[in-house]
């Protein structure tokens, strides 16, 4: 009676493991098959040369994307100067106040602004600093970047310092600690890891943005360090290389993919290990 | 940092004046009122959880708040030094008194009140820090002047953990044992120098021997503190406290010298809780 009953609920069991693996590996896929095409016909364009040097004029082969490289290490440093003070404060606002009503329109929102088309958010950095400066700067790149990131910044680092144990930032207060130094000196330490790790994954958000860059940052085929000037950006070469006749240019856009690419996997493996490997130490 | 508006505590009731009155005859009336709550009650949204208490906690003795689940000790008790503040939805009403200030009068500094008024829970709650850095923390945060390792040398040997830890000071304290934490805790609140300690449970998450650690503890203590302590062990509030508070829904049904409520308490209320015929 019992060996038949045994041998069908491990034939199911066996059934079920192999369902679930196989969705697991399905679902898998489709990320193994981007990043082999892409590093196969990226991999093969880069070398040094095409990290360090500039794009040569058009029609001749050879240079690189050093322009677009420090472009978007640019506007992804404005971005975060912007978004990350901002945002921290913001996301501390929110979890110590967490029933006022304020605090329920903060998180309206920024739930809004998190869901408002990158494109969208261009055209109000245009409108806000573009216009009113008269030229395509890096800055206003940043600002819409800064925009972007910011809802992440913000829920992040509310949701991390919710997780914060009460009974810690208790004892602290019952020990006459004040309530912003508790803040400052407790909660915000305890948190830190997952704020770092909040800010990394905001960053690997808007590194690949392009349409919010159009009208603002604009492009700049020279390497450009002053962020009241228009700069370059990976995603901008990306888009303008694949898109031009020449093949080598095409080439080279597999090659900025794969650089953008493994930029954003750093930031998250980075992010990955600070949240798993740091000791909540103040 | 310091306010004004807060005056000096009476640091009363000394071994001096202890000892002739060690042994009172019958239940003496409090002596100096370290704190004292007049028709004080503590409201979670609109449901009373103390109700018009009013109580005498005198300076330098123990007292021992019993009662059922629930009846409102703990939210008592975190009134005195106003932790319930950062409790949504908790309001005060009626008086408070500490040294004779107001605690709920707009003159009152929460922040410097709880300097004063120490607080050990009921579940240790060490930084995650060094057991040296737990216990200097919060001096060094506030201003302290004087010598952090001579301070923290002082505040683990009251407490009694001082010979347990003094090789391993810079050792994270979460390694400790639960008793030694909540020692731990206590030489936290005792290094901040407060005159008042609020003790909520302390013991509950403690095997015997660390629980007889800390009785003895609260028993030397009670030379330089006020001890608030509640708890759940009859046993414990008859062998450690001088008075004992009994409480019931919210509300005080008697407080009496401690020998008296475990003896021939006035009410029967108190007697049925205490024999254990409750409910
Ligand atoms: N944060 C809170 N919000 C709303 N109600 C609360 C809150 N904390 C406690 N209460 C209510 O207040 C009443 C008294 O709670 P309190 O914690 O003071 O009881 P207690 O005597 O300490 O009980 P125990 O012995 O179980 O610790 C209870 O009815 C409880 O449900
Ligand atoms: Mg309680």
């Amino acid at each position: 009676m019992r060996a038949p009953k045994l041998h069908r609920r491990l034939f199911v069991n066996g059934l079920f493991r192999a369902g679930i693996y196989g969705l697991a590996f399905g679902a898998l896929l489709p990320l193994f098959l981007i990043l082999f095409d892409v590093f196969r016909k990226g991999l093969p364009v880069i070398d040094w040369n095409f990290l360090v040097s500039m794009p040569r004029a058009t029609g001749e082969t050879g240079g690189g994307i050093a322009n677009a490289i420090v472009g978007s290490l640019m506007l992804i440093g404005l971005a975060a100067a912007m978004a990350v003070p901002l945002g921290v404060a913001a996301g501390v606002y929110l979890s110590e106040a967490r029933k006022s009503r304020l605090a329920y329109f903060t998180r309206l929102a920024v739930d809004v602004l998190q869901g408002m088309p990158s494109v969208v958010i261009g055209i109000i950095a245009y409108l806000w600093l573009v216009r009113v400066m008269g030229k395509f700067t890096a800055l206003s790149g940043g600002l819409a970047l800064g925009l972007m990131m910011l809802p992440l910044v913000v829920r992040g680092t509310e949701e991390v310092l919710k997780l914060v144990p009460a009974h810690i930032k208790e004892a602290s207060l019952a020990l006459g600690v004040p309530h912003y130094r508790t803040v400052l000196r407790v909660i915000i330490p305890c948190g830190l890891p997952g704020i770092i790790s909040a800010v990394l994954l905001g960053v690997s958000r808007i590194a690949g943005e392009t349409a919010p860059l159009l009208f603002t940052a604009f492009g700049n085929r020279f390497l450009e360090f002053s962020p009241l000037k228009p700069v370059g950006s990976l995603p901008l070469t990306i888009f303008t290389y694949a898109m031009s006749p020449y093949q080598d240019l095409q080439a080279q856009a597999w090659g900025a993919s794969v650089v953008l690419i493994v930029l954003v996997l750093a930031t998250n493996i980075i992010s990955r290990v600070v949240i798993t490997r740091w000791k909540i130490q103040f | 940092m310091v306010t004004t508006a807060m005056p000096q505590p009476v640091r009363p009731v000394r071994r001096e004046q202890q000892a002739p009155a060690a042994n009172p005859p019958a239940a003496p009336l409090p002596e100096t009122a370290h704190v004292r709550t007049d028709n004080f009650s503590v409201y979670y949204h609109d449901h009373p959880a103390v109700n018009r208490v009013t109580l005498t906690i005198p300076a330098g003795k123990v007292t021992a708040i019993i009662g059922p689940s629930g009846c409102g000790k703990s939210t008592l008790l975190r009134a005195i030094n106003r932790m319930n503040d950062f409790v949504p939805g908790a309001r005060a009403e009626g008086q408070l008194w500490y040294c004779g200030q107001d605690v709920y009068g707009p003159n009152c500094d929460p922040v410097e009140l709880r300097r004063r008024i120490g607080m050990v829970f009921q579940k240790p709650n060490p930084f995650p820090k060094s057991i040296f850095r737990n216990v200097a923390w919060a001096p060094k945060i506030n201003g302290y002047r004087g010598d952090l390792e001579e301070l923290v040398e002082r505040s683990l040997r009251q407490a009694a953990l001082w010979d347990e830890v003094k090789d391993k000071l810079d050792r994270s304290a979460l390694a400790l044992s639960g008793g030694q934490q909540q020692r731990l805790c206590i030489a936290r609140a005792i290094a901040m120098q407060p005159d008042v300690l609020l003790m909520d449970e302390p013991c509950s998450a403690l095997d015997p021997i660390a629980t007889a650690h800390i009785e003895d503890l609260i028993d030397q203590l009670k030379t330089q503190y006020t001890v608030v302590l509640v708890t759940h062990n009859m046993q414990q509030a008859g062998r450690v406290s001088d008075r004992t508070a009994f409480m019931y829904l919210g509300e005080l049904v008697e407080v009496d010298a401690t020998d008296i409520i475990f003896t021939r308490p006035n009410n029967p209320r108190t007697q049925d809780y205490i024999t254990g015929r409750f409910g």
